[in-house]
């Protein structure tokens, strides 16, 4: 009696969950259709700024300022700052806290890093560069950074915070000690640093994306938006943005979180095609993009319309299927900017308060040359990595020698 | 018609009862599944995770663990991109060379494990670790590119316009050869004395087993399953460094809800091999229902635990029975069951006793 009893829950509770599940498909299946009759649906997303938004959609078109032929000194609408307080001769000691190298793109950034290092060790700039590596943990680079101040005998420390609320009291106890503080790719909630370096941002990527996927497409076409992880506001604020133009246009617009596994990209992407006709592939990152096009591939359907990444993965694939892409660029060569900036603050030159750094994509009409630039570098390389004019190039990528 | 109903509500069929009701669910919210050719490719997504699940059916049967498959997935991954490259003439030669690190993997996990009395949960994850850092350091963390098409064949391609079925992908041929030869082994004396190991290893040990052997072989099959799994993976995905990640906890999970029990001395591999549909039908039908992807993780591990809950209830519900028509003691033959959890080693009292708590755990 007893045993029939528990087996019933069990497989009551088993159906009602089923049941549950079903529920939850309904909401799903009309959030497209009421978004496409309000405009304003999208703004609901919680990571979506209007403000901040505002300012990067019209920093797209700014012509930067500073060197032609150095992307990576050039800066957008900056207000300079005089750091003629920390001028001081002789070489100095850079200690670099680093949030992580956990994904191709940081890596490819750390490789560059050091070898502008090697260019500033030589000119007697800096002598040495201490690196703690965070491994993506808030608490390690908290403990990384008051290391650093505590123990480090440092001139200037380097950060490259992994979350931004988290390590805002840390990057404050660091300014504190009245030695340069430079911030670089996520930001602070604090403006004690001397420089804040970065791409325009992600809003900038959701806009430059979604417009080309809106131009190519029509309304109600559908787009795939693959993005790796949530929470984390540089890749969240593509969605947003994003999402708002999809949902504006009238574009169905679905996401799915992939972690980047490239066999996941490929069995979601697979299962949207055997529900219905999929017109467009949005990433929030290139990596794993292959899988996705082979999805279509192996489907036996249409290419779709995308936008990928610099990744040279994408790119190879984009050029060998002639599909209409575009390739949104989180601009890899901030990674050398914070150690040029260092150089400059010891020498008395001005900065920019807040460096936003150009971010141009890749459209069809530039991919064979970045193709022949970066030919022979592995698929993990970021095409606009900004290191050819540094020793070492080009095979320290090729081999992608990881200090 | 009732034995069959009776099966399905027990533990080892309940997974085939909820394998039936996802497939029924798929169907129902989107017919095109139906078609031969959309679950041949269902097949052949489910092909890598159902032949890891049946490696990792050995090593738990003989009371183990293999944390350890993810990352040799991805190191056998990142092999075949870097070893083949372009080169058609390579693919055999390389295969081969993964095929012999799969296995010196096994064996080193194995013979830690036997030998050095070190527990297999903190050896594999050393293993594991010491893999995922060796392919950072090999390959910088990027992969250098695809391996030739003659080699991703194996896992993308198959037989075209095949009556009635429309495809066959190699992958789903190479799930059941892996699938026919691991039930052969479980019915080998082998297979017997892996469950046998890990339901008493003292036990085994008097009746004259090698129990190290026995166990290091458990961790070979394993390997040299998570082998197989990466060759289809390098297909079906492409060579990137992500490839593998987490497919171990997919494999215990897998497992688990093929009613195996953790500790071991229990289970059928058909079962765990079920137990890899059912979880890939879950992503499946997440994905053609349109469920948040915010929502997406919660409501498949709220289904996964219900599941085993489900298996495990049912499970002791049923032990109940014959124990209370007899003491286990004067119970040696638990056999006149209407269906013995795989028959073999458990036909004295000890194994019986054993099962009991095992239940109580796996629940």
């Amino acid at each position: 009696m007893r045993r029939s009893l528990k087996v019933g829950t069990a497989a009551a509770a088993l159906i009602g969950l089923f049941v549950l599940a079903g529920c939850t498909t309904d909401p799903g299946v009309t959030a497209p259709s009421e978004s496409a009759s309000d405009p304003g649906a999208g703004s609901t997303n919680e990571w979506f700024d209007q403000k901040v938004y505002d300012k990067q959609f019209a920093e797209r078109t700014v012509v930067p300022a500073g060197p032609e032929d150095e992307v990576y000194l050039q800066h957008i609408n900056a207000e300079m700052v005089d750091t003629s307080a920390y001028a001081s001769a002789g070489a100095k000691k850079a200690c670099f806290a680093n949030a992580s190298i956990s994904n191709p793109w940081r890596q490819t950034g750390w490789i560059t890093m050091n070898q502008q290092l090697k260019v500033l060790q030589e000119s007697g700039a800096i002598s040495t560069m201490e690196t703690r590596d965070a491994q993506d943990s808030d608490d390690t680079q908290i403990a990384d950074i008051d290391y650093f101040i505590n123990e480090g005998n440092c001139d200037v420390f380097l950060i490259s915070p992994n979350s931004t609320a988290a390590m805002t009291p840390a990057v404050e106890r660091a300014c504190a000690t009245d030695k340069p503080v430079i911030v670089f790719d996520r930001g602070v909630e604090t403006d004690c640093q001397v420089t804040f370096i970065h791409p325009i941002g992600g809003f900038a990527w959701g806009i430059d994306t979604a417009e080309f996927l809106i131009d190519n497409l029509k309304k109600g076409d559908k787009v795939v938006g693959l993005r790796i992880l949530p929470g984390v506001d540089v890749l969240e604020q593509r969605w947003a943005g994003a999402e708002k133009l999809f949902a504006e246009a009238g574009i169905e617009a679905v996401d799915y979180f992939t972690g980047a596994d490239p066999a996941k990209i490929k069995s979601i992407i697979s299962d949207e095609l055997a529900k219905g006709d999929v017109q467009g592939i949005w990433m929030d990152a290139g990596d794993g993009a292959v899988a996705a096009i082979e999805a279509f591939e192996d489907a036996g359907a249409d290419y779709p319309v995308m936008t990928g990444e610099d990744e040279m993965s994408f790119l190879r694939k984009w050029k060998a299927t002639g599909l209409t892409g575009l390739a949104p660029v989180y601009s890899n060569f901030q990674w050398r900017t914070p150690l040029l900036a260092a150089a400059m603050i010891f020498k008395g030159e001005e900065v920019p308060k807040e460096w936003v750094l150009p971010q141009n994509p890749i459209n069809a009409e530039e991919l064979d040359r970045y193709l022949t630039e970066n030919e022979g570098m592995p698929d993990g390389h970021y095409a606009k990595f900004g290191g050819e004019n540094l020793p070492g190039y080009p095979e320290v990528w090729q081999k992608r020698l990881i200090p | 018609m009732k034995n069959t109903l009776r099966t399905l509500v027990s533990p080892r069929g309940a997974v085939f009862l909820l394998l039936a009701i996802l497939l029924v669910a798929i169907i129902i919210l989107n017919p095109a599944f139906a078609e031969p050719g959309q679950f041949m490719r269902f097949l052949q997504r489910v092909a890598p995770v159902a032949i890891i699940a049946i490696g990792q059916y050995f090593v738990i049967v003989a009371g183990e663990f293999d944390l350890s498959q993810g990352s040799l997935i991805t190191a056998q991954v990142v092999i075949a991109g870097n070893l083949v490259g372009q080169d058609d003439s390579r693919t055999i030669p390389v295969m081969l060379l993964m095929f012999v690190f799969g296995a010196v993997i096994g064996l080193i996990n194995g013979l830690i494990t036997t030998l050095l009395k070190v527990p297999s949960f903190i050896v594999t994850l050393g293993m594991m670790l010491a893999l995922l850092g060796g392919i950072l350091w090999w390959t910088g963390g990027a992969a250098t590119g695809n391996p030739a098409d003659s080699f991703r064949n194996i896992g993308r391609g198959g037989l075209r316009d095949v009556p009635l079925l429309d495809f066959v992908p190699w992958s789903v041929l190479v799930l059941a050869g892996w699938l026919a030869l691991a039930i052969w082994i479980t019915k080998r004396p082998l297979g017997k004395q892996m469950i046998a190991v890990g339901d008493n290893p003292v036990a085994a040990r008097f009746a004259g087993v090698r129990t190290w052997w026995v166990t290091t072989q458990s961790f070979i099959i394993s390997s040299l399953s998570a082998t197989v799994a990466g060759i289809l993976l390098v297909g079906y995905a492409g060579v990137h460094p992500s490839v593998g990640r987490g497919y171990e906890f997919i494999a215990i999970t897998a497992v688990v809800l093929g009613g195996v029990v953790l500790g071991g001395g229990r289970g059928w591999v058909v079962a765990a091999v079920a137990g890899a549909f059912v979880l890939e039908a879950l992503f499946l039908l997440l994905n053609i229902a349109g469920v948040p992807s915010t929502l997406r993780n919660s409501v498949q591990g709220v289904i996964i635990i219900a599941a085993v809950a489900y298996a495990g209830v049912s499970f002791r519900a049923r032990r109940a029975r014959p124990r209370a028509a007899a003491s286990p003691q004067a119970s040696p033959d638990p056999g006149k069951e209407p269906e013995p959890p795989v028959a073999p080693a458990q036909s004295d009292s000890h194994v019986l006793r054993g099962e009991g708590s095992n239940a109580n755990q796996g629940g």
